[in-house]
């Protein structure tokens, strides 16, 4: 399968912060990478980095596409702007006909179920609805790239957990290339094919976990015990690197 | 969800509930009301002697010699007219000027820095002082009192508004840098939409000092077709104590319609999803 993207020798400082060690690392399509390390250790920089949102200071970050959806720790709606409006709102940047724009709006409502609620405004949403609403606005344009930066952070356990479900469901579906920052273990063991533990700052990459199961996957797997086994691995390596 | 099969039950409740509402809404303020009257009227009858009854005269009389006398309630129909106009068309200006050094402001910290100070000079510059300067410049017209409005009403829509396209969150800006977006699109697709609570909240400030501003230019510029300012002077100077405080319930009333009226446009046009605008009942 393509590279996505590709971090070679990837440094960054903050003025006279050293925050990345030289990281070199790259996802393929089809490849959902998790990533954890203590806070502060340079996971969003990672992320950031690689959105070309912000520049290395040495090293290179190559992508094959500049389509990409970035999942923020909050929902980042506007709050002016319906449901289906602000799905809508990347393809009118982008230019998207309108036929398009509407078809391909219902598609990715459907597929994190709110069709019921399209007509809302955001601040009659649950959290977990406006974080649905944030991955359906991204879907829109089908990027080949999706950066998460721990987007679940903020939510009760229950809707942490059908959301990541449904997460898997939708690499399932779409197979794109995944970057997943997250400070729970079980989440990212939970949702990766591939899961990279940071070290405390400056942060590298100390370890790295093969997750075996197929996708979609069904949350009964978090308590199976090859499940324990490897999120045991996954804790104790952070905890090292912390 | 299901459709209910009869509305009328849901209706009823609802025009109950909004009937409800309104009373929570009217009622203390009436009474409050009703105590000031009663106050007013010992204070005519039971403080002050017949002899100097003429600086407070009762309520009635008020009625009868401001309201029900047709040709004062003409002249302050007229000038109430007149003061309203000159106040609206100073709010105008004031936003049209107000709302684009904020958008110009917004849109680099150097030219924030350049005008942020003048327009505090604004804020600050003692209006009175000002005025006879203005009526030097400008003539004793109307063109003069639009300007006292003007200068009084500028600092709020310009803070607001600045402020309403600053607040906008950082990630939200990240969204459309990934997205490429000029800073033509940022503006008017982000910033101003997202500033529209903030700017209506400036532009009721702003209304209610208009009006105020309106009244003083009146005050200081009596030439023409008198305003209300120019009535207050009046019918102070003939002592006619009816038709003065008629005159100042009138400019009163006209500051509260003004914010009442401004309020319902920003709760109907941003209500929906701010939460400061929000209607009172979805509050509670």
């Amino acid at each position: 399968m393509e590279t996505v993207i590709s971090f070679s020798n990837v440094t960054k400082y903050f003025g006279t912060t050293h925050a990345l060690d030289p990281i070199t690392l790259s996802i393929r399509k089809g490849e959902f990478v998790s990533l954890v390390g203590p806070s502060g250790c340079g996971k969003s920089t990672v992320l950031r980095l690689g959105s070309g949102l912000i520049e290395a200071s040495s090293g290179s970050v190559a992508r094959s596409s500049d389509n990409i959806g970035y999942i923020f720790q909050e929902p980042t709606l506007m709050p002016w702007r319906t449901v289906e409006q602000n799905v809508r709102f990347l393809g009118e940047l982008d230019g998207m006909s309108r036929e398009e724009s509407k078809r391909r709006t219902s598609e990715v409502l459907a597929l994190v179920g709110l069709e019921e609620f399209r007509k809302h405004y955001p601040l009659a949403l649950s959290g977990g609805m406006m974080m649905r609403t944030s991955i359906a606005r991204s879907l829109l344009l089908d990027p080949e790239l999706f950066l998460f930066d721990e987007p679940f952070g903020a939510l009760d356990q229950i809707s942490r957990a059908r959301l990541n479900a449904e997460l898997t469901g939708l690499f399932a579906d779409r197979r794109f290339a995944a970057l997943f920052v997250t400070h729970s273990v079980d989440e990212a063991v939970f949702l990766a094919t591939r899961l990279l533990v940071m070290s405390k700052r400056p942060g590298r990459i100390v370890a790295q976990f093969e997750i075996p199961y197929s996708f979609p996957r069904d949350p009964s797997i978090k308590y199976e015990p090859e499940f324990a086994v490897l999120a045991g691995q996954v804790a104790a390596a952070l905890a090292e690197a912390s | 969800m299901s459709e209910a099969p009869i509305l009328n039950p849901q209706e009823t409740e609802e025009s109950v509930g909004r009937v409800r509402s309104v009373l929570r809404v009217a009622v203390p303020p009436t009474l409050v009301f009703l105590v000031i009257v009663l106050i007013w009227y010992g204070i005519t009858f039971f403080v002050l002697e017949p002899d100097r009854r003429f600086l407070l005269p009762p309520p009635h009389g008020l009625v009868q010699e401001g309201i029900l006398d047709l040709q004062t309630l003409a002249e302050i129909g007229g000038g109430l007219y007149r003061t309203t106009t000159v106040s609206l068309l100073g709010l105008a200006i004031a936003f049209a000027l107000g709302f684009s050094m904020a958008l110009v402001m917004s849109q680099a910290k150097w030219i924030e820095r350049s005008l942020y100070p003048w327009a505090v000079v604004c804020q600050t510059v003692p209006i009175l002082a000002i005025v006879p300067l203005l009526g030097f410049w400008f003539g004793f017209g109307l063109m003069s009192r639009v300007i006292v409005c003007v200068i009084i009403a500028l600092f709020p829509i310009v803070i607001n508004s600045l402020t309403g396209l600053q607040s906008v969150e950082p990630k939200l800006h990240d969204l459309l840098t990934l997205h490429k977006a000029n800073r033509w699109t940022r503006a008017f697709r982000l910033q101003v939409p997202a500033a529209r609570p903030l700017i209506f909240t400036g532009l009721r400030t702003s209304a209610g000092l208009s009006v105020i501003g309106a009244i003083v230019g009146d005050f200081f510029f009596g030439r023409g077709q008198p305003g209300l300012g120019i009535l207050l002077d009046r019918y102070s100077r003939r002592l006619k104590s009816e038709e003065l405080l008629t005159a100042v319930i009138a400019a009163c009333l006209l500051g509260v319609v003004v914010f009442w009226i401004f309020g319902v446009i920003g709760r109907r046009a941003v209500g929906h999803w701010d939460p400061s605008w929000a209607d009172e009942r979805q509050k509670q």
